[in-house]
């Protein structure tokens, strides 16, 4: 299936799991964060959340910043 | 020594917060966090980039400095707040550096929108530590909304301009009930230790140590600006005087 993964168009395996594509994507745990549909999602939640097709994806992580 | 720098019940052990925007390298930032003393440092919050290396959570965390993220970029309070709850989220704390800007050019605060979010992160139970105009009555009204420190700009952000209006700032400490803290605009140590001077409880800066030619000295001579700045404060400047007046005896001069 497809999702918009940060403004791009992503194909992913059915059914993924936010916590799944976090784990693709060797995100580090402590310090990322996601928003699915413009919701940003408790990290309790990340394992239990199922994506659908259509999806719109945001994964941030903190950066260097003032 | 008696004189503990306290945020939202927090004691830091260093007034001197440190942004790590705009260094070359993680290890310049470990380098210069070091350096420092610095107890806070700020980060920002993006999109994961694939084709970066290394994070500089893992960095902060090896020096044991505790993390403040911002929500630089943001142009309005639901942005910010959107932010503010990704970046607890993300780093499991419930401090915010909330910047709201009104535009790429000055990136001075919007102050309708920085009170707005404000307001709603207080409600939801955010500990925000506001980057604001040099106005008292904004700085009075965040303090209203909830803020645990109010932080005035010095002069915009990365302009290294130093204090532009030392009077407002003394304004707003003499009628502060949280910290007030310099943010934006310092240049060089001389600066950091003004807004000390004029009473500010801290001081935050990213560029005037990360643009440095040697990031590390910087970071040290800010380091010590600011406890310059603090004990000349606490120690009671003399006053100002329109003619000299002598430091030596006037009395008991030999004939010669």
């Amino acid at each position: 299936m497809t999702i918009t993964l940060n403004g791009s168009k992503t194909d992913v395996a059915d059914d993924i799991t936010l916590a799944a594509l976090m784990t693709e994507l060797a995100l580090p745990t402590r310090g990322s964060a996601a928003v699915v549909d413009g919701e940003v999602v408790p990290r309790g939640l990340w394992t239990g959340l199922t994506l659908r097709q259509g999806q719109v994806v945001e994964l941030v992580t903190a950066v260097q910043g003032g | 020594m008696g004189d503990p720098f306290v945020i939202a019940g927090i004691e830091l052990e260093s007034r001197l917060i440190l942004g790590t925007g705009g260094a070359p390298s993680l290890h310049v930032i470990e380098e210069t966090l070091r350096a420092s003393g610095t107890s806070l440092c700020t980060v920002a919050m993006r999109r994961v980039d694939a084709a970066t290396s290394g994070s500089i959570i893992d960095v902060i965390d090896r020096t044991g400095v505790r993390v403040l993220p911002n929500t630089a970029g943001c142009r309005t309070a639901r942005e910010a707040v959107q932010t503010a709850a990704l970046a607890r989220e993300a780093l499991q704390t419930d401090w915010v550096k909330l910047e709201v800007v009104a535009d790429e050019r000055t990136l001075l605060p919007d102050p309708l929108e920085l009170l707005e979010a404000a307001q709603t992160l207080v409600a939801r139970g955010f500990h925000v530590l506001p980057y604001t105009n040099d106005d008292p009555v904004l700085a009075r009204r965040l303090q209203q909304a909830g803020c645990v420190a109010v932080m005035p700009l010095g002069s915009p952000i990365g302009t290294g301009l130093g204090i532009a209006n030392p009077h407002n700032i003394e304004l707003i400490v003499s009628e502060a009930e949280v910290p007030v803290i310099l943010d934006a605009g310092i240049g060089t140590a001389s600066d950091a230790a003004l807004a000390m001077e004029l009473g500010c409880a801290g001081v935050l800066l990213a560029s005037a140590v990360t643009r440095a030619q040697d990031p590390v000295a910087m970071a040290t001579a800010m380091a010590r600006a600011v406890e310059a700045g603090r004990l000349a404060r606490l120690a009671g400047r003399i006053p100002k005087r329109f003619h000299a007046q002598p430091s030596s005896p006037t009395e008991g001069m030999a004939v010669l």
